[in-house]
C-alpha cells in the first residue's frame, strides 16, 4: 500500500515540476535560451504569498492572485532589461550567464529583504485529506489540489497553443523567428507573452511547492527550478506535453528513491536520469532534431 | 590521371532527393566548374566530399583510395581542403593564427613541448611562422597578419580561408562560391590569384560559382546540377552552349 | 610577426610578474606584521580561488564551453588529497611533509583529471546550454556521493560504504578515514601561502604556455568555429577533451590547497556546491572570458573586496556581484552596446590621432 502513496506523492511532486518545466520549455522553444533564473520565479512567488497571507493576513486567493501577478510582471521585465538585449549576441553562452546573474540577484535580493532563516508557508489549500481503501492510504487536500491544478493548466496551454490565434502565433516564432515576422507576427511581444506565461505558472507552482513543503528561503526555487529543468530535458525541451510527461516522471523517480534506495542520493539519482537521456536522447523523449546548417 | 572520381553518389533528406547519382571525374591540375541553379545541389555535394554529410549511395575515390563515407577530419588528412560559402573563419585569432592552425598537422610537437617551452616548440614554430607568413604573401594578406581575422574586410577574409584551406598541404582544393560578394575587381584579382595557386602549389581545384565570368575565364571543365542530378558535363566552352543548361538557366532564374 | 611574438610573451612575463610582485608585498607585509590576521587567514583561499578562476577560464573562454561542476573537480582533488595525506600521516608517519604534500598535489590533480576525462568523454559531445546543466548535474552528483561515502583503511585493508560507518566493520573507529557527511578531519595543514603562490604560477604557466602553442591554438579554433577546425583537420573530440581534462586537473590542485588548509573537510553546498562552480563563473565572466590574467585579478578583488569592506557593504556583497555580472554581460556582449562603444571609441580616436592601432587578444 505503501507503493500507492508513494506514487500518489511522486505525481503530487512531479505535477510542481510540471508546470516549472512548462516555463522552461516554452522559453525554451522559443527564445532558444535556458532560463536559469526560471527557478527563483518561483522563489518570488512563494514569498509573496507567504507575505499577503501569513505577514498582511489576507485570504489565500488574493495571496495566489497577487503572486501569479507579481511573478508576470517580473518575467517581463525580466525578459526585457536582461535578455532582449542579447538576443542577438554573437555568443549564445552571453545570455546564459546574464540568466545565472539574475538568478542571482533575485536570490540575494529575497535575501536582504526576508533574511536567511526558513519562514514557515501556511498552506493555501484548507481541504481535509482523502482516506483510500480503508484508510490505509491517506491522500492530503495539497495533494489532490496540486495534481488537479496541473492537469487544468495543462489541457487550458494546450487548448491556448493549438486553438488560438496568439498560441499559433508563439508556435511560429518558435519554428522560424524571421518568417514569422514576415508574416507579420509581432515577435518581440510573442516572446514577452511567453515568459508571462512562464513566470505566472512558476508563481502557481511556488504557491503549491510550499505548501506541500512550507519552508521557505531564498534559495526554495533553485534545486526545483534545475531539477524541472531537467524534467523538461527528459520530455524533450521545446514539446509542452513532454515537459508535462517529464515532470510527473521526475518527480516519481525522485520519491521513489527516496523511498526505496536513499534519501540523500535522491538528487544524485534524478541528475543521473538527466545524463543518461542526453546520453542516449539528446533531444528527450517527444523532442525533435536540429542540425546546424553547413 | 584523375584525382577525384565519384560515381554514383546520392543523398536525401527526409524524402527529398537532394543529390541523386551525382558523378564527375577530375584531372590532376584541373580547374573543374560546378555551376548550378540555386538549391541544385552544389554545396551538399562539396558537403558530400567533405565528410558533413554520410552518403546513402556513392563512391568517392581521392587518388585511388577510398574515401566514402569517412570523417571531416580523416578526409582532410587524405587530403581534400575546402572554403565555406558563408565564411567561417577563426574569428577571435589574428590572421597569422588562423593559418597556422591550418598548418596543425604539418608541423607537429606534443602537448608537453609546448608547455615545457622545449627547444622543439620554438624551432618548429619558427618553421610554422615562416611558412604561414609565405602563405600570406602570396594572398597579400601579410600586412594583416597580426590582425583579427574578424576585422578583415569581407574580400580578404575570403581570401584568408583558401590560405587556411592551402596550409593544411591538400591535393584537392575545394572553392564554395569564391567570388559571392566580391565586385568586379576584387572578382578579377581573385581569377588571377586562382590561377596563381594552381600553378604555384601545383594544386587541383573544384569550385562552385555562380559568377559566369569568372566561372568562363577560369573552369576548363564544367558540371552543370540541376535539382540534384548533373544535366551536363564537359569542356567549358561546350557546356555553356548546351540548350539544357541554358534552359535550365533562363527557366529556373 | 615578431611583434605578435614579442607581445604575447611581454603580456605573460606582465601577469607572472604580478603575482611574485604580490608574494613579495606580501611577505614583506608579514615580516614586518603590518597584516591583519582576517588577511592572513585570506592568503590561501585566495591562491585557491586565483586558480579556480584560471582553470575554468580554460574551459569557458578559451574551449568556448560553458562549464557549472567546476567545484565538482575541486571537491575530488580535495577529498583524494586529503584521503592519502591522512593516510600517510598514519601509517608512513616518518614520510617528510614537504613530500607528502607534493604527492598529494599529484594524487588531487590526477584524480580530477581522470574523472574530467571520464565525464567529459560522453558530455564533450552535447553543446551550450545541454553541456551546461550536464556538468552541473556532474558536479551534484560527486558532492551527493562524497556525502554519503564511509571509507576507513586499517590492517585488514580498505573498507567501503555507502551506508553509515557501522557498516565499515571497523574495530578501531579512529581509521575511519572519510566519514559521510562529516568529512574528514585532520588532514594535515601543509598549504601555506609559499605553496600557493608556487601552485597559482604553476597554474598559470600551464595554461599561458598551452593557449599559445599548437594546441591552444586548435582548441581556440574549436571555440570560434567547430565545423571550420574540421575541416582543416583539427581532431575536435581529442582537444575538447584536452582543454576539459586540464582544466578539470587544475581544478583538483585548488581542491589540494583547499583541503591541507583546513582541519575539516565536508562537501556542502556552499564549497563544492552549484553555487560555487557559478561564483567561479563569474571571476571568470568579469575577468573577461579568455583573458587569463583578468580572471585571476577578478578572483582575487572579488574576494578581498567584501572582506575588506566587511560591514559597509557585507549585506549588499552577493547583489552587487550580481548586477555587476548583468550588467557587464550587457555592456560586453549586447550588440547595441557594442555598436555604441565601437562608435565611441572611433570618435576618442579620431580625436586623438588618426592613426588606428591594431586589437590584441590578451
Amino acid at each position: 500500500m505503501s507503493f500507492i502513496t508513494y506514487l500518489i506523492n511522486g505525481i503530487s511532486l512531479g505535477s510542481v515540476y510540471a508546470l516549472i518545466a512548462l516555463g522552461y520549455t516554452m522559453v525554451y522553444g522559443i527564445a532558444k535560451m535556458l532560463n536559469f533564473a526560471h527557478g527563483d520565479v518561483i522563489m518570488v512567488g512563494g514569498f509573496t504569498c507567504y507575505t499577503v497571507c501569513s505577514t498582511m493576513g489576507m485570504h489565500p486567493v488574493v495571496g495566489v492572485l497577487l503572486s501569479v501577478v507579481v511573478c508576470t510582471l517580473l518575467g517581463i521585465v525580466i525578459e526585457r532589461v536582461a535578455y532582449k538585449p542579447l538576443r542577438m549576441a554573437s555568443s549564445p553562452l552571453a545570455v546564459l550567464i546574464t540568466a545565472i546573474g539574475v538568478s542571482y540577484l533575485l536570490q540575494n535580493l529575497a535575501l536582504l529583504i526576508f533574511g536567511a532563516n526558513a519562514k514557515s508557508f501556511t498552506s493555501v489549500v484548507n481541504m481535509k485529506s482523502l482516506k483510500l481503501a480503508d484508510g490505509q492510504i491517506t491522500v492530503s487536500g495539497v495533494t489532490i489540489v496540486t495534481i488537479v491544478t496541473c492537469i487544468v493548466i495543462m489541457a487550458a496551454l494546450m487548448f491556448f497553443i493549438n486553438k488560438t490565434k496568439l498560441g499559433q502565433a508563439m508556435l511560429a516564432v518558435s519554428e522560424d523567428k524571421g518568417a514569422a515576422q514576415l508574416m507579420g507576427i509581432n515577435v518581440n511581444a510573442t516572446i514577452c507573452l511567453t515568459f508571462a506565461i512562464g513566470s505566472a505558472l512558476a508563481a502557481i507552482a511556488g504557491v503549491l511547492l510550499c505548501s506541500a513543503y512550507p519552508s521557505l528561503t531564498p534559495y526554495t526555487g533553485s534545486m526545483p527550478g534545475i531539477k524541472a529543468f531537467v524534467a523538461a530535458v527528459f520530455g524533450g525541451i521545446g514539446s509542452v506535453p513532454g515537459a508535462f510527461i517529464g515532470g510527473i516522471l521526475l518527480g516519481v523517480i525522485q520519491i521513489f528513491s527516496q523511498a526505496y534506495i536513499s534519501s540523500q542520493m535522491a538528487d544524485a539519482i534524478v541528475f543521473a536520469v538527466l545524463i543518461v537521456v542526453l546520453l542516449v536522447k539528446p533531444t528527450g523523449l517527444l523532442g525533435k532534431n536540429i542540425q546546424e546548417k553547413v | 590521371m584523375a584525382i577525384l572520381e565519384v560515381q554514383n553518389l546520392s543523398i536525401s533528406f527526409g524524402g527529398l532527393r537532394a543529390v541523386d547519382d551525382f558523378h564527375v571525374t577530375v584531372e590532376k591540375g584541373a580547374l573543374y566548374g560546378l555551376i548550378g541553379p540555386n538549391g541544385a545541389g552544389k554545396t551538399t555535394v562539396f558537403n558530400l566530399l567533405t565528410g558533413v554529410y554520410k552518403p546513402d549511395e556513392g563512391i568517392i575515390t581521392l587518388d585511388g583510395k577510398d574515401i566514402t563515407g569517412r570523417k571531416t577530419i580523416e578526409i582532410n588528412h587524405a587530403g581534400i581542403a575546402r572554403t565555406f560559402q558563408n565564411i567561417r573563419l577563426f574569428k577571435e585569432l589574428t590572421v597569422l593564427d588562423n593559418v597556422k592552425v591550418g598548418l596543425h598537422n604539418q608541423n607537429s610537437y606534443g602537448t608537453l613541448t609546448g608547455i615545457l617551452r622545449l627547444p622543439k616548440y620554438f624551432r618548429v614554430e619558427k618553421q610554422m611562422n615562416e611558412k604561414a607568413a609565405e602563405l600570406l604573401k602570396v594572398f597579400d594578406l601579410d600586412q594583416e597578419a597580426s590582425m583579427l581575422a574578424a576585422n578583415l574586410p569581407y574580400g580578404k577574409q575570403r581570401k584568408l580561408e583558401i590560405a587556411r584551406a592551402l596550409a593544411t598541404n591538400p591535393k584537392l582544393l575545394l572553392l564554395d562560391e569564391p567570388a559571392a560578394g566580391m565586385n568586379p575587381n576584387e572578382t578579377q584579382e581573385l581569377m588571377d590569384t586562382i590561377h596563381f595557386v594552381r600553378e604555384h602549389f601545383d594544386m587541383t581545384i573544384l569550385l562552385i560559382e555562380h559568377d559566369m565570368k569568372l566561372v568562363s575565364g577560369i573552369c576548363e571543365e564544367l558540371t552543370v546540377l540541376n535539382f540534384g542530378r548533373v544535366l551536363c558535363q564537359g569542356k567549358t566552352a561546350d557546356v555553356l552552349n548546351n540548350p539544357d543548361v541554358i534552359k535550365a538557366y533562363l527557366g529556373s532564374e | 610577426m615578431k611583434k605578435t611574438m614579442s607581445k604575447t610573451l611581454r603580456s605573460n612575463i606582465i601577469t607572472i610578474g604580478l603575482v611574485v610582485a604580490v608574494f613579495v608585498i606580501v611577505q614583506i607585509l608579514i615580516g614586518t606584521g603590518n597584516i591583519s590576521s582576517l588577511m592572513k587567514g585570506l592568503l590561501v583561499p585566495l591562491c585557491v580561488y586565483a586558480i579556480l578562476a584560471v582553470s575554468l577560464n580554460l574551459t569557458v573562454g578559451i574551449l568556448g564551453e560553458l562549464s557549472l561542476g567546476h567545484a565538482g573537480f575541486m571537491c575530488i582533488g580535495a577529498f583524494s588529497s586529503a584521503f592519502f595525506s591522512k593516510c600517510m600521516k598514519m601509517f608512513l608517519p616518518g614520510m617528510p611533509a614537504g613530500l607528502r604534500f607534493f604527492l598529494a598535489i599529484l594524487v588531487g590533480a590526477a584524480f580530477a583529471g581522470l574523472l574530467g576525462i571520464l565525464i567529459g568523454i560522453p558530455v564533450l559531445r552535447l553543446k551550450g546550454d545541454y553541456l551546461a546543466i550536464v556538468t552541473l548535474a556532474f558536479g551534484e552528483i560527486i558532492k551527493n556521493i562524497i556525502n554519503i561515502l564511509y571509507l576507513g583503511v586499517d590492517e585488514a585493508g580498505v573498507h567501503f560504504s555507502l551506508k553509515s560507518s557501522m557498516d565499515l566493520h571497523m574495530e578501531d573507529s579512529d581509521k575511519i578515514i572519510i566519514n559521510g557527511a562529516m568529512g574528514i578531519t585532520g588532514t594535515p595543514g601543509d598549504s601555506n601561502f609559499t605553496i600557493g603562490i608556487v601552485l597559482l604560477l604553476i597554474t598559470l604557466i600551464i595554461v599561458l604556455n598551452l593557449i599559445h602553442s599548437r594546441d591552444g591554438r586548435a582548441i581556440m579554433s574549436i571555440r570560434d568555429n567547430t565545423i571550420a577546425a574540421e575541416s582543416v583537420g583539427i581532431p575536435v573530440t581529442r582537444y575538447k577533451l584536452m582543454a576539459f581534462s586540464i582544466s578539470a586537473a587544475l581544478a583538483g590542485v585548488a581542491g589540494v590547497l583547499y583541503a591541507h588548509n583546513l582541519s575539516t573537510l565536508t562537501a556542502t553546498p556552499k564549497n563544492f556546491g552549484y553555487n560555487m562552480s557559478i561564483m567561479i563563473l563569474v571571476f571568470v565572466v568579469l575577468g573577461g572570458m579568455g583573458n587569463i590574467r583578468g580572471s585571476m585579478i577578478a578572483a582575487v578583488v572579488l574576494t578581498l573586496l567584501p572582506e575588506l569592506l566587511r560591514g559597509v557593504v557585507s549585506d549588499y556583497r552577493m547583489l552587487i556581484y550580481a548586477i555587476i555580472l548583468i550588467v557587464m554581460m550587457l555592456f560586453n556582449w549586447a550588440p547595441k552596446c557594442i555598436e555604441w562603444r565601437e562608435k565611441t571609441v572611433a570618435m576618442i580616436r579620431g580625436k586623438l590621432s588618426p592613426k588606428s592601432a591594431a586589437k590584441e587578444g590578451e
